[in-house]
């Protein structure tokens, strides 16, 4: 299964694109309670929206953002059928995608 | 008779002494260029994960920065937990290429960059960690320049 959930809303010409990623977005400050030894930071670095193909939008994300980050952008236009695809790269190398279609 | 090799024997000696020397400062120098390079390096880690001010001199680098009243940043002045705050953040400027929010204490200050096309409306949604009470600021970038906005976030834990 993969690590991001995507739902679009769209209302007034624009379309909502909401995001839910699960991860731990570790900073690297937290210490493990049991053992108390520093947990390694683990955070997505890199997100990027593609409408159809086409980047619309590229974040850099740090480690400031909550665990399980949520996302929202606003897209103008956007119809039934385009082709939304979501991909992130986070500190260790790990990286996940999903594509969406808009109903 | 004798004293020609003698003498030669002594600049050969002496040549292959500056050599030597040459070769071996050479190398004391690539050593030293190399030792430098590194420590440099590492100097530049505590830099990049400073504090605000640095932060953005690293992302901005001297541009100047315009506060402005174009920019709604939507966020609860009063939290529980700094463990998941929502913010949004809504701007009437025109042109908006990127959108970066920052928390002033956090031992990183930037939370996250978001570099926006045209096909997008300057409104972004998102959700911070924030370790202490501290000002929230986020910076527009557009084509005319960067512009900035700030909310101060009060932690209160245990607070109903």
């Amino acid at each position: 299964m993969s690590s991001i959930k995507i739902r679009t809303k769209r209302t007034d010409g624009k379309m909502q694109l909401r995001m839910l990623i699960a991860h731990p977005m570790e900073h690297g400050r937290n210490r493990d309670s049991k053992t108390n030894a520093l947990i390694p930071a683990h955070f997505i670095q890199k997100l990027t929206v593609k409408h159809n193909n086409t980047v619309i939008m590229s974040g850099n994300i740090g480690a400031n953002i909550a665990k399980d980050p949520y996302f929202s952008f606003l897209l103008k236009g956007g119809d039934v059928g385009d082709k939304i695809s979501i991909s992130w790269l986070d500190n260790l190398g790990n990286r996940d995608s999903q594509e969406y279609i808009v109903k | 008779m004798s004293t020609v090799p003698e003498q030669y024997a002594m600049t050969c000696n002496r040549r292959a002494f500056i050599k030597k020397s040459v070769a071996l400062g050479g190398c004391s120098m690539i050593a030293a260029a190399g030792l430098l390079g590194s420590s440099e390096t590492n100097a530049a880690w505590p830099a990049e994960t400073g504090i605000l001010q640095q932060t953005l001199k690293r992302l901005f680098k001297d541009q100047q920065i315009i506060a402005s009243d174009k920019i709604d940043i939507q966020i609860a002045k009063i939290v529980g937990s700094g463990a998941n705050v929502p913010i949004t953040v809504t701007s009437t400027l025109n042109n908006v290429e990127s959108i970066a929010i920052l928390v002033e204490k956090n031992p990183i200050a930037l939370a996250a960059k978001f570099d926006l096309t045209p096909t997008m409306e300057a409104w972004v949604s998102a959700r911070l960690k924030i370790a202490e009470s501290s000002t929230v600021m986020v910076i527009v970038e557009t084509d005319a320049g960067f512009y900035s906005a700030a909310e101060k976030i009060i932690i209160s834990p245990g607070n109903c």
